[in-house]
């Protein structure tokens, strides 16, 4: 252990502890911009610099590990002087027109002029407007805003090992962009929104849907239905002042109620039908020889890494549309005709935890008239808090209100579809059960649980053992397409989730997402499920009925027209 | 006043002859050092007391011993050749007039620290060192100085060349490892150093040429010896790399101690024209201006530590009369704005700030808020920014500011001069 | 020829320094190609992003093509205060471009450098992979003229 002082008081911490976590542990807060909990020290921003007593120059808390007996001052006036410069610096080079910003009053540079109390600028702008990236139906890039932190490089880099997005040029000159300056679209960006997670300004954002959603909602002739995904019930909250892993399910269908929407509809409902074709798919892969192992479809970041990366494995991956396009489908579809309104008239909005979702609604084969996309709208968890705001709503004063039918009765397993490990075990609870011909005596399986980067568990399907395996985050998928590359792969099912955590840490959820955060709401998905009096897809009573209605039998024609697709090699 | 130890070959061999450097008792030190015991030579070197050349004058004992006590046993020496401070030139002239020299010292210090593989890191722009480099490595693995089996010593050890790519901020050890590495020069966050985790992230030695080439000469006097020359905190002699309005510019070699003035008049033949001397600037770009007047100051790393800058390189810059502080001080500015990597806030900004600023002076359009505004800049960037680059680009500044302010005040009270 | 180049360095991250200096070197418009960078990155296994991030990080590495020889010119204090200006002036006037441009027969390209290591020799000069010293007006229109015969 390591004794020191902060600001006189008295800490005594672990060995090799920054300056900046001994802080923490006594409520000192010292401002950060390039810090990130869980991804590298960058200690570039030099914000968090401090004062130690007897050296010269001064450091940064960071990356400075503690020494016995160090004196620290967080705010002394040289130490605010430094800061100060360094904030006025970074402004100088800044498009801070606030009032026009995405993240006004949500932007860490921001805040961190109104602390240091910086009201004018002693340095003359420096900025040279660029371009924006508006070109791709997911993120928007601006560069004018960037401040060089470097967090969206290490986290395309190296969480999701892409590496679109680099320092390029050096000196004042240095942007942070794809190569030559290109667009995102152009590139092997998958959309994952993972950059715009950690973005502490508003250089990369979702690309906003709020205002489609707005006008469709005020159109009278437009029937507008929304459906949300598992994983926005355990995050809305925090867009909302609520702690982390809060579940705010009724809340947030009475917010929806509010804003507008004539029906709220939820996503697990389809998750559980996805776990009936899916899991089919996968039985009927075992028995007939096919393509093994098989991979999860439904996460769109995933399906463009294959896409761009991986097009030897587009085979490997399961024919089905994700969640979110099963219901788009259903919606044109079954439920346009059991309302009796025209397709047209219907707009179908989702409320999402991902960026990716916004260009899965968009691509070419989501279209079931080949005509109008079968979701309108998506809209990330984020955006949806941002409505509420803009409605007034207040949110903790809200009653509680259920989803509608007939999309709105769901089962334990589609709730955790959120988290990662949450499509495996939801298929294995549907999957053994089907071939076992017997009730599971333990429904959790917990191996495939939790923020551990690569997951396995072996399952026993009709007297056949079987490997199946779960990453989440780009960078480990990598390891287990690699595998099924080489021909090495062990494995006879793999969940992939293209997000660290899976969906509840998606691109596009609330904004400080640190493991931390991560593990609430996977506590609270698990919560959700077990608190469901039905928890394996293949007991949904609605499924069920769906499937004597309409849809026949799993993988039958109509399943294929609607809840299948395929996938091609695509070049950036 | 000059004293000949790493130059004493200069011009006095063929550099490209391997004869020449054993005739004139080449690789001796190294032939004895294989017989020593290794924390033995590190101790010799310790005795010495020697000090960095490449600027930051650490003892460097201490970064060997470090490494010697290291777990992992891949361990990589680098020579930092780089050289790409304005003003210096003196790596250049051991590299091109007595190559064999610090490569028997990488060569000695290898051995006692048990790296495994050597690296050479030339500037780019030396092409001429670098052929000749190339030649002097291929020469001393023919005679068995380099490669397996050293000298029959059992010890193996080879080195490679690398060229940097034009960035003088790949000087910086971490930036230099970097290049190495096939990255842009951009330094990395301390902890973990270089000795701890450098190439590769294996332990690393990185030294300055200059710091090499006294390697073998310390074993051969004696680490006792050596310290006897030059100063209490500065044994051994310096290579100063002298240029500017004086009549004989190029490398000498003094003991620690001279005065500036001796070597800008006696070894320099005195200003050009006989102009008289307005300034001189030492180090290099990122080292202080200082007025003629205080030209009396010796040769000594911690004399030049008061200014608050490390300038143990050993340039010195004459400027005459007929200069101005800000036509100099903007050359500097754009240099760091130039090299700058762009990593951290302070530098990436401040030295575009400071470049506007400088031009303020200039154009005559400085205020007393300017004046506040440059010092408080110069500061900062000073105390906060990640590496050296930075944390120097603002010395000749905060030189300048201390030794002629009125030159400042001036612009600012009366533009129309 | 980029292959060539190729092949004699093993494929790995830290070759690609050595093979983008060869490789422009040898080529007569002395640039990298985004078609070559793509090459290069497949050869060595790393993502276009990392090459391009080197190749804008390093002066030495152009994007756009230069001229048959390039002349830099030190452009920082020693070299300021021994006449830099007219051997600048010189040059340009002789090859009518300015710094930074390339003469219309695409021979010569006029380029700043920071400080050669040649202050003894101030100004100086460097074409290709030679330094010129102490240089003068004349000296640099004898040293154009040279390289105009050569070719
Ligand atoms: C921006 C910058 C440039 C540097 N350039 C050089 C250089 O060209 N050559 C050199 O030996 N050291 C240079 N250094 C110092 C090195 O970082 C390092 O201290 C030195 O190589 C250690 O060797 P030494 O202990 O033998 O001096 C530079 C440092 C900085 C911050
Ligand atoms: S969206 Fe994902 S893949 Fe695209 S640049 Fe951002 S982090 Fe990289
Ligand atoms: S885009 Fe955002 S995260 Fe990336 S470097 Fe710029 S400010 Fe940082
Ligand atoms: S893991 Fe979820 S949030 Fe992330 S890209 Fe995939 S579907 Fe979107
Ligand atoms: S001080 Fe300058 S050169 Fe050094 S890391 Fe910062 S920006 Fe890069
Ligand atoms: S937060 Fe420590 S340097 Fe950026």
């Amino acid at each position: 252990m390591v004794n020191i002082k902060i600001n006189n008081t008295d800490v005594t911490v672990e060995e090799g502890t920054t300056i900046l976590d001994a802080a923490k542990t006594k409520n000192i807060k010292i401002p950060t911009l390039c810090y990130y909990p869980d991804l590298d020290i960058k200690s570039d921003c030099r914000i968090c610099t401090v004062e130690i007593a007897g050296e010269k120059g001064l450091v940064t808390a960071c990356s400075t590990p503690v020494r016995e007996g160090m004196e620290i001052k967080t705010n002394s006036p040289r130490v605010l002087n430094a800061r100060k410069t360094i904030t006025e610096l970074m402004l100088a080079n800044h498009d801070a027109n606030c009032t026009a910003c995405e993240k006004n009053m949500n932007c860490e540079l921001q805040t961190l002029a109104n602390t240091l109390g910086i009201d004018e600028n002693r340095f003359e702008s420096v900025l040279e407007m660029q371009e924006l990236d508006t070109a791709n139906t997911s993120i928007t890039r601006n560069p004018n805003r960037c401040i060089k932190c470097g967090r969206c490089v290490d986290v395309c880099k190296n969480v999701q090992g892409i590496n679109v997005l680099e320092s390029m040029n050096r000196s004042h000159e240095m942007v942070i962009s794809p190569k030559y300056g290109k667009y995102l679209s152009d590139e092997d960006c998958t959309f994952c929104g993972q950059c715009s997670s950690v973005c502490p300004v508003a250089s990369i954002t979702e690309k906003d849907e709020t205002d489609i959603v707005w006008n469709a909602l005020d159109d009278d002739k437009k029937h507008v239905i929304v459906q949300v995904a598992p994983a926005v019930r355990v995050s809305l909250g925090e867009e909302m002042g609520q702690k982390p892993g809060s579940i705010v399910t009724e809340k947030m269908v009475a917010a929806l109620k509010q804003l507008g929407f004539d029906r709220v509809f939820d996503t697990d409902f389809t998750a559980d039908l996805t776990i009936i074709e899916e899991g089919n798919e996968l039985i009927e892969r075992i028995k007939t020889g096919g393509k093994l192992p098989m991979m999860t479809s439904c996460c769109p970041g995933w399906i463009s890494l294959v896409e761009q990366k991986y097009p030897d494995l587009i085979d490997n991956i399961s024919s089905c549309k994700s969640p979110q396009q099963m219901f788009g489908a259903l919606a044109k579809t079954y439920y346009a005709k059991k309302q009796n309104i025209d397709p047209k008239d219907l707009f179908v909005v989702s409320i999402m935890p991902c960026t990716a979702k916004k260009y899965e609604a968009a691509r070419e084969e989501m279209s079931v008239d080949g005509k109008n996309q079968d979701v309108d709208a998506v809209l990330t968890t984020r955006e949806l808090g941002k409505m509420v705001r803009q409605m007034g709503i207040n949110f903790d004063q809200l009653d509680k209100v259920e989803f509608d039918d007939p999309f709105g009765i769901t089962s334990g397993a589609g709730a955790i579809f959120g988290a990662t490990g949450g499509v495996m075990e939801a298929a294995l609870r549907t999957v053994s059960e089907v071939v076992n011909e017997k009730p599971l005596e333990k429904l959790d399986f917990e191996t495939v649980r939790g923020l551990e980067g690569i997951k396995e568990a072996e399952v026993d399907l009709g007297g056949q053992k079987v490997k199946v395996a779960v990453a989440h985050s780009l960078s480990k998928a990598k390891t287990l397409a690699d595998q099924v590359k080489d021909g090495t792969s062990p494995y006879a099912f793999i969940e992939v989730m293209t997000c660290p955590g899976g969906c509840i840490g998606g691109g596009g959820q609330p904004y400080n997402t640190t493991n931390a955060v991560r593990e609430e709401r996977i506590r609270a998905t698990y919560q959700v499920d077990s608190d469901m009096k039905i928890r394996k897809s293949h007991e949904n009573p609605v499924i069920n009925k769906l499937y004597d209605d309409y849809l026949k039998k799993p993988l039958s024609d109509l399943s294929h027209d609607l809840l299948h697709t395929h996938y091609r090699k695509r070049n950036a | 006043m000059e004293q000949k130890i790493v130059s004493k070959r200069f011009d006095a061999i063929n550099p490209l002859s391997i004869d020449d450097y054993l005739e004139s008792g080449g690789y001796k030190s190294l032939k004895e050092a294989l017989k020593r015991d290794r924390i033995n030579i590190i101790e010799e070197i310790e005795a010495a007391r020697l000090r960095g050349r490449g600027g930051a004058a650490f003892p460097a004992h201490v970064k060997m011993m470090g490494i010697a006590k290291e777990e992992e046993t891949t361990r990589y020496i680098i020579c930092n050749a780089d050289e790409g401070e304005p003003g210096n030139f003196k790596d250049r002239q051991l590299m091109e007039k007595d190559p064999h020299q610090f490569i028997e010292g990488m060569v000695i210090t290898a051995f006692a620290i048990r790296a495994t593989k050597g690296y050479i890191y030339i500037r780019g722009e030396y092409d001429k060192a670098y052929s000749i480099l190339e030649w002097t490595l291929e020469e001393a693995r023919k005679k068995g100085y380099l490669g397996k089996n050293i000298l029959d010593s059992g010890f193996d050890f080879d080195i490679e060349l690398r060229s940097g790519a034009g960035s003088y901020v790949c000087g910086e050890e971490f930036a230099l490892i970097e290049s190495i590495e096939g990255k842009p020069g951009r330094t990395r966050v301390k902890p973990p150093f270089p000795t701890q985790k450098g190439l590769f992230d294996k332990p690393t030695l990185i030294n300055n040429v200059e710091t090499f080439a006294n390697i073998p000469h310390i074993l051969e006097m004696g680490g006792d010896e050596f310290a006897k020359i030059g100063t209490e905190s500065s044994t051994g002699t310096k290579l100063v790399s002298l240029s500017g309005n004086v009549n004989n510019p190029g490398v000498y070699e003094v003991p620690f101690g001279v005065p500036i003035k001796e070597v800008v008049e006696k070894l320099g033949g005195g200003s050009k024209d006989g102009r008289k001397i307005k300034m001189v600037q030492l180090g290099g770009a990122c080292g202080p201006i200082i007025p003629e007047y205080m030209l009396d100051l010796t040769i000594d790393f911690d004399r030049f530590e008061d200014f608050d800058s490390k300038t143990g390189a050993g340039a010195i810059i004459v400027m005459d009369e007929r200069f101005d502080v800000f036509d100099v001080l903007l050359r500097v500015a754009e240099f760091f704005e130039h090299e700058s990597c762009g990593k951290c806030t302070p530098c990436r900004e401040g030295n575009l700030q400071l470049v506007k600023l400088v031009e303020k002076f200039i154009n005559r359009k400085a205020t007393q808020k300017d004046l506040i505004n440059i010092e408080s800049l110069a500061r900062v960037m000073h105390q906060t920014s990640l590496c050296g680059l930075g944390q120097t680009a603002p010395t000749a500044i905060l030189s300048t500011l201390k030794y002629f302010r009125d030159d400042y005040l001036d612009l600012i009270e009366h533009p129309e001069l | 020829m980029l292959e060539e180049i190729l092949k004699k360095y093993p494929q790995h991250e830290d070759s690609l320094i050595e093979i983008l200096l060869e490789y422009q070197n040898k080529k007569t418009k002395r640039f990298i190609t985004e078609e070559e960078i793509a090459q290069i990155s497949n050869y060595l296994g790393v993502t276009e992003s990392k090459v391009c991030s080197v190749v804008s990080f390093y002066t030495f590495f152009s994007t756009e093509p230069r001229g048959k020889h390039i002349i830099q010119i030190c452009k920082d204090v020693p070299c300021y205060v021994n006449g830099r200006g007219n051997v600048l002036k010189t040059l340009e006037q002789l090859l009518n471009i300015r710094i930074g441009e390339t003469t219309k027969d695409e021979k010569f390209t006029l380029e700043y450098t920071s400080c050669l290591g040649n202050c003894d020799g101030a100004p100086a000069m460097r074409i290709d992979g030679k330094t010129f010293t102490n240089l003068n007006p004349n000296k640099v229109k004898a040293i154009i003229s040279e390289y105009r015969g050569v070719n």
